[in-house]
């Protein structure tokens, strides 16, 4: 029996398009035992949400592909199923909670019938069972007069009453995993908290696992137990919580942490920047995916680095060549840095004197 | 055929808002339209901007932050109220002179892919404004769009390429361009880096502050992000339902905040560390925000607060001084908020 709850093993996703596949995820690899709370972290277009998708079995096809890689899920390789497996495992085993709640709320069904439909399927419940446990549902994720709520229609509600139905929707059938993608990011920070705090507190409550897709780092460090950041549809870096806000090693992290502004800090100069833009997936770079931006490439990053342990901690896993808290490794990076903005500052000092100079 | 106003504020003052209103009236009816009601999505606000500061507007969705930027450029006529830009009233103008001062205001929106018509070069995008106000010859222009291009990191060999050849960050830094093309003195940026990742936000960030204290840049800075505003504003107002409830200087908003509403927004703010979350109390606020339409009676915020009593149902609380430097609030228990 295997220890864990679901086990990506190198997952390939291929889009068809226009001159080629994208390689919108390459060989990706990661692990969630019962009950832990994993955050995938990175930037649009990261192939995050396709990761999140496709264990879900909902990436359309064609265009997209499964071009390679399993996903074990209670020891079943989810790829091998039928359509008619999967649709046990949607909603019953695995529920998912989406980012914009108005688009995945059917609007022409009151909210009550679209959580006992699940209830209907999945357990087999009878009619009156479904409905009460409709209303205790509604009653768990916070909204108030649930039983008069149950015949409203999802118009009626605000976004993150919304969000809180859908989280109802996806806990129904009380799933061994739940995966959010991006549940709070249509929502005001003060309903973000209101929800983030209802997700932990069921996660909790019935020990369910979970995803959680963000590109927040704020929310992966109040939510997740583990952290895995993505780029270019590759893992660059994976490590408990505590460990990657920490003692983060690969320069991709580092960059990433060092961009956010910060509510609980003065202001210091100006933030550091990634320069660049990532890489065009139609043509993946054939070395490390972060080269072209990182103020630490050498020449051995034109050669693919393996996401290996790092020295002295065997959870923590980097896919980069550089050990980035060697001092002269440090100050490589920091004279190329500083290059940098001279140019830019440069630049724009000469417009400033053309602008001002009428 | 604008008069000068007098003013008392500092000659260092480039905007004043002053009781500013803007409702939108709501109709019912197909033929024959009548008024029902007002959305009053701007409530009577006044706040001032000293020439080179950055004042960041901060508040929920619907909250009418987006609104203020708009009536500011006369995108809207106010319902009442002046809006003061050195000294002359922009909601008394109209026509020519509305033109003529609108070289000096400028403005970036959130989405740059609404913002950038897909059908023009990014060149022909930027020299747009220097064709508008005829600053030089069009050799002079395309140079300096070229020089503007190589400022905001990008190549000005690009300058025939259409939008959708750029990713987000690139596009919203090319609007910045087009925004300083013509030298104006004051940009309402509004949601600037919403639509941005992080690592590309920091990039648009960093330019905007260059370019201010290049070219002594006044920015209103739009935002619903607390960590984003904190970043760039020197002075922050918050908003709630039309109404700045809270103003003051940066650090001081952030250390000791006035309003319950400011310090329920800082509290919901995830902070990227875990272990200063883990300590973390939250002020959760129930609820959502009420309509715009039927505004509460009393202090707007009675409804969601934690620390309301019977005054704040019945008595709209003043904007007032409160202790701090230049630190305003409008809540009956101010002095309480900083201490619980």
């Amino acid at each position: 029996m295997s220890e864990y709850l679901l086990d990506v093993q190198d997952l390939k996703i291929y889009f068809k398009a226009k001159g080629g596949h994208v390689h919108a995820v390459d060989g990706v690899n990661f692990t969630i035992k019962p009950g832990e709370k994993i955050a995938i972290v990175g930037e649009s277009g990261c192939g995050k949400s396709v990761t999140a998708l496709s264990i879900m079995r909902l990436i359309q096809q064609p265009p997209g592909e499964y071009a390679g890689g399993n996903i074990y899920f209670e020891e079943n390789d989810l790829l091998t199923f039928s359509e008619r497996e999967m649709q046990k495992i949607r909603g019953g085993k695995i529920g998912m909670i989406f980012q914009d709640p108005l688009n995945c709320l059917n609007p022409t069904m009151t909210i009550g019938k679209q959580i006992m439909e699940g209830l209907q399927i999945h357990l087999k419940v009878s009619k009156d069972d479904a409905h009460q446990r409709a209303i205790s549902l509604l009653e768990q994720v916070g909204i108030p007069a649930p039983a008069e709520r149950f015949n409203a229609y999802p118009h009626q509600f605000s976004g993150g009453m919304r969000q809180r139905v859908m989280i109802a929707v996806a806990l129904a059938c009380n799933p061994k995993l739940l995966i959010a993608d991006e549940p709070t990011t249509a929502l005001d920070v003060t309903v973000q908290a209101q929800i983030l705090e209802l997700i932990n507190g069921v996660c909790h409550e019935f020990g369910t696992a979970l995803i959680l897709i963000t590109h927040d780092l704020g929310v992966v460090a109040g939510m997740a137990d583990r952290v895995i950041v993505m780029y270019a549809g590759e893992v660059m870096e994976e490590a408990s919580t505590d460990e990657i806000f920490s003692n983060p090693r690969h320069p991709y992290t580092i960059g990433l942490l060092a961009s956010v502004s910060r509510l609980d800090e003065v202001r210091q100069g100006e933030l550091r920047t990634i320069e660049g833009a990532p890489p065009d997936l139609l043509q993946p770079p054939t070395g490390c995916p972060f080269m072209a931006r990182c103020y630490f490439a050498r020449n051995i990053c034109r050669q693919k680095p393996p996401l290996d342990p790092i020295a002295g901690n065997a959870a923590h896993r980097k896919a980069c060549w550089v050990d980035t808290t060697d001092p002269k490794e440090r100050a490589y990076a920091d004279r190329r840095l500083q290059a940098r903005q001279a140019a830019q500052k440069a630049a724009l000092s000469e417009v400033a004197n053309i602008l001002q100079g009428e | 055929m604008v008069d000068s106003v007098e003013t008392a504020v500092a000659s260092n003052t480039l905007l004043d808002v002053r009781d500013l209103k803007m409702h939108f009236p709501l109709t019912s009816g197909i033929i024959i339209q009548r008024n029902v009601g007002y959305v009053r999505a701007v409530d009577g606000i006044s706040f001032s901007i000293e020439r080179g500061k950055t004042l960041g507007l901060v508040g929920e969705s619907g909250s009418g932050k987006t609104t203020i930027g708009r009536t500011i450029v006369r995108l809207y006529k106010p319902t009442t109220g002046q809006i003061l830009f050195e000294n002359r009233d922009l909601a008394q103008l109209g026509g020519e002179s509305l033109r003529q001062i609108r070289k000096d205001i400028q403005m970036i929106f959130q989405d740059p892919f609404a913002s950038l018509n897909p059908r023009y070069t990014i060149g022909s995008l930027i020299s747009e404004p220097m064709h508008i106000y005829k600053i030089g010859s069009a050799k002079v222009i395309r140079e300096r769009t070229e020089e503007l291009l190589n400022v905001v990191g990008l190549r000005p060999e690009y300058i025939d390429r259409y939008p959708h050849e750029f990713s987000g960050g690139q596009r919203q830094r090319i609007v910045v361009a087009r925004a300083i093309s013509i030298n104006p003195q004051f940009i309402i940026a509004d949601e600037p880096v919403s639509a941005l990742d992080v690592s590309v936000r920091a990039q648009v960030l960093n330019l905007m502050q260059r370019l201010q204290r290049q070219l002594n840049l006044t920015y209103l800075f739009v935002s619903h992000d607390l960590s984003v505003i904190r970043h760039v504003a020197d002075r922050i107002a918050v908003m709630y339902l039309g109404k700045i409830v809270e103003l003051a200087d940066r650090d001081e908003l952030y250390v000791a905040p006035k309003h319950p509403y400011t310090k329920a927004l800082l509290s919901a703010v995830p902070i990227p560390d875990p272990k200063v979350e883990k300590k973390r109390q939250r002020i959760i606020l129930s609820g959502d925000l009420p309509s715009p339409i039927n505004i509460p009676s009393g202090c707007r915020f009675h409804t969601r607060c934690p620390m309301a009593q019977t005054i704040c149902r019945e008595e709209e609380p003043a904007f007032e001084a409160k202790t701090g430097h230049d630190h305003f609030a409008a809540c009956h228990f101010s002095e309480q908020v900083s201490l619980s």
